[in-house]
């Protein structure tokens, strides 16, 4: 992992240009632009159902939207799938979480590495030389993970056995592996107590400080948000409401009143 | 001794990634393979040998197959028997058209050639999953039952569709007595099983238990289904090809298609169920289980003089397996090796349970 010696930002990374996205008849996203500059903790926030994990989806190549670019490191694309976003360098977490419950801490740490791995798969039945060699690799950079996020206890717990904010944490291990240049937090603080809750922030933190990392992240608990953000994009209903830093968004009279669930 | 971890401090991540990391389970594999090696062949009967052992090491090959398709990379098949049916046919046919081959080549190519067939019939899991996926598989069973009955090609023309094994030899040495065969066989497996280990715990089958675990969070992460799909797909036939070319040259000798029907697929879909979905050395339990019970029944009342009639002990046989499966899905998906596992971890803490 590369450290970009603290927190400066920097140039657009991500762009989004006039998204639009439906299923059927309902209107997930319409016409949504925003961008998303180097280094920076950036925040989407809106009420239930705004379309803040369509958004993420539609980054990370899951959702095809209907109309739009993604404009991310200079190269625009209207349609991207999961494979380039991963190869290109843009990881995330889900809202409900998606571990690999049948494997350890360990190994799904070590799924967040899979595309760096490259021996074959002879290599791999004899395991041993190269293939060795790239494991052990692997293997070390994974730790410094498990050290970081502070779970050396339950490297080897299978995560089905996990408790809730544990499990959170394990996926934010597995998107941290791959070494991402874009991190996609979908409400990494839900259910959690507040101690949680603050363990989660210091890391987010600390990822964003000492490796760099861009992170977009949704979140629901307004503390945090104002807390932890540098610039807060808000949606409703699929529209981009307001955009700015968390005071110019707090003032904001859409947002409240979105918030408020004042009639439209 | 006793069964403990301490003391032994992993220094390196190297030695925790080791493919046995506590020692007392390196002494164990070592005892096993000096029995299999040595104790076993200078002991046993060549009845024993040929109609137990040389079946199991088989079936367990077979299992490892099934095994890293349906119990790693949770695709189900019931396409096994029709798997290995082209290991045998493709092994016969490349043994009888190339005589010159070495018999290793033979069953290598063989391998290759169900792996092939494999991938083929993999195709449909990159759209279907769960049921629709094992009907297609069971479509695969049937097509390859029927080509290797109806194209004559296939069975080098013979006319009662049975066909044999030509003589065999490695290197000269010709592979005649039970001994030998078993001695071949034994070497395979050992080999093919530590290969499977090693793939399991890598990154390709991370790769597989991601898509089994979670396809979607498998995707987003950068695996590509299709690429874990189908390579299963391969590897797992690939294993199932040379289990049947095994099967074909050295437990039958001679055959016909039938040696390789559905009953074979389910048989072996039971060994991996009741060994464990998703560990390799479950796949030597399920085997020998699955053996031993007829076996059992058999001798058990015999030893206490009411012996059972034929009949009643293959009833009986359908009526333990049946239940064994519902139990072990419902209570204990991960099967015997599961709790040979929890065995070995009440005595890494014995005698202080927490
Ligand atoms: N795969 C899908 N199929 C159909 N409709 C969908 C799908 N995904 C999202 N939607 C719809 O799009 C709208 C936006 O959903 P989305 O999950 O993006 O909201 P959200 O802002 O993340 O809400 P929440 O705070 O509840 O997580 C909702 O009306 C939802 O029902
Ligand atoms: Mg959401």
């Amino acid at each position: 992992m590369t450290d970009s010696g603290g927190r400066k930002i920097g140039d657009v990374l991500l762009k989004v240009d006039n998204i639009s996205l439906a299923f059927g008849g309902v209107r997930a996203l319409n016409d949504v632009s925003f961008d998303i500059r180097a280094h920076e903790i950036r925040a989407i926030i809106g009420p239930n159902g705004a379309g803040k994990s369509s958004m993420l989806n539609v980054i990370n190549g899951f959702y095809h939207p209907q109309k739009g670019t993604i404009t991310f490191r200079d190269i625009a694309r209207t349609d991207i799938g999961p494979y380039d976003a991963a190869s290109r360098g843009i990881a995330r977490t889900f809202q409900n979480i998606a571990l690999f419950r049948g494997m350890s801490t360990l190994d799904n740490i070590m799924t967040g590495r899979l595309l760096k791995m490259k021996r074959n798969l002879l290599w791999q039945a004899l395991y041993w030389g190269p293939a060795k060699a790239e494991e052990m690799e692997h293997r070390a950079a994974a730790e410094r993970i498990i050290d970081f996020l502070e779970i050396q206890a339950i490297r080897k717990v299978p995560v089905g056995r996990l408790p809730y904010g544990l499990q959170k944490r394990v996926e934010l291990g597995r998107a941290l592996a791959s070494e991402p240049d874009l991190l996609l937090l979908d409400e990494p603080m839900a259910g959690m107590n507040v101690e949680e809750k603050e363990d989660m922030c210091r890391f987010i933190l600390d990822v964003n400080d000492e490796f760099g990392t861009t992170i977009a992240l949704i979140e629901h608990d307004m503390g945090v948000v104002m807390d932890i953000s540098d610039r807060v994009v808000v949606l409703d209903y699929g529209k981009k409401i307001a955009d700015g830093t968390p005071d110019e968004v707090r003032g904001d009279q859409a947002v409240i009143d979105a918030y408020l669930g004042v009639s439209h | 001794m006793l069964y403990r971890e301490a003391g032994q401090f992993k220094t390196t991540y190297g030695d925790d990634q080791a493919i046995f990391p506590i020692r007392q389970d390196r002494w164990g594999i070592a005892i096993v393979l000096a029995i299999a090696f040595v104790v076993l062949p200078a002991v046993a009967t060549p009845y024993f040998v040929t109609s137990i052992m040389i079946p199991f090491l088989i079936y367990a090959l077979a299992a490892i197959g099934l095994n890293l398709l349906t119990g790693y990379c949770g695709q189900v098949s019931l396409g096994t028997g029709g798997f290995m049916a082209v290991g045998a046919y493709a092994a016969y046919n490349f043994a009888v058209r190339v005589p010159e081959l070495n018999l290793i080549v033979v069953f290598l190519l063989a391998g290759g050639m169900a792996a092939l067939v494999g991938v083929v019939f993999g195709v449909p899991s990159l759209r279907i999953k769960g049921f629709y996926l094992a009907v297609a598989t069971l479509a695969a069973q049937f097509f390859l039952d029927w080509a290797f009955s109806r194209i004559k090609w296939f069975t080098n023309y013979t006319p009662s569709g049975s066909v044999a094994a030509p003589p065999l030899d490695l290197f000269g040495i010709a592979i005649n007595t039970p001994d030998r065969r078993y001695y071949l066989i034994l070497t395979i497996v050992v080999v093919m099983a530590l290969a499977a280990k090693n793939l399991v715990r890598g990154r390709v089958g991370r790769s597989w238990m991601a898509i089994r675990d979670m396809d979607i969070a498998a995707e987003i992460i950068g695996i590509r289904p299709w690429r874990a799909k189908l390579s299963a797909f391969a590897v797992s036939s690939f294993y199932i090809g040379i289990a049947g070319a095994l099967w074909a040259f050295l437990h039958l000798g001679a055959w016909e298609p039938l040696a390789f029907d559905i009953n074979r697929s389910f048989t072996l879909l039971f060994m991996v169920i009741i060994g464990g979905l998703g560990s390799i050395v479950g796949c030597f339990f399920g085997a020998a289980f699955i053996l031993m019970v007829p076996l059992a029944l058999n001798q058990i009342p015999l030893a206490l003089g009411m012996p059972l009639s034929t009949a009643m002990i293959s009833h009986l046989e359908f009526m333990i397996f049946g239940a064994l499966i519902v139990f072990f899905l419902i209570v204990e998906p991960h099967g015997l090796a599961r709790l040979w596992g929890l065995g070995k971890e009440k005595l890494r803490l014995w005698p202080f349970p927490h």
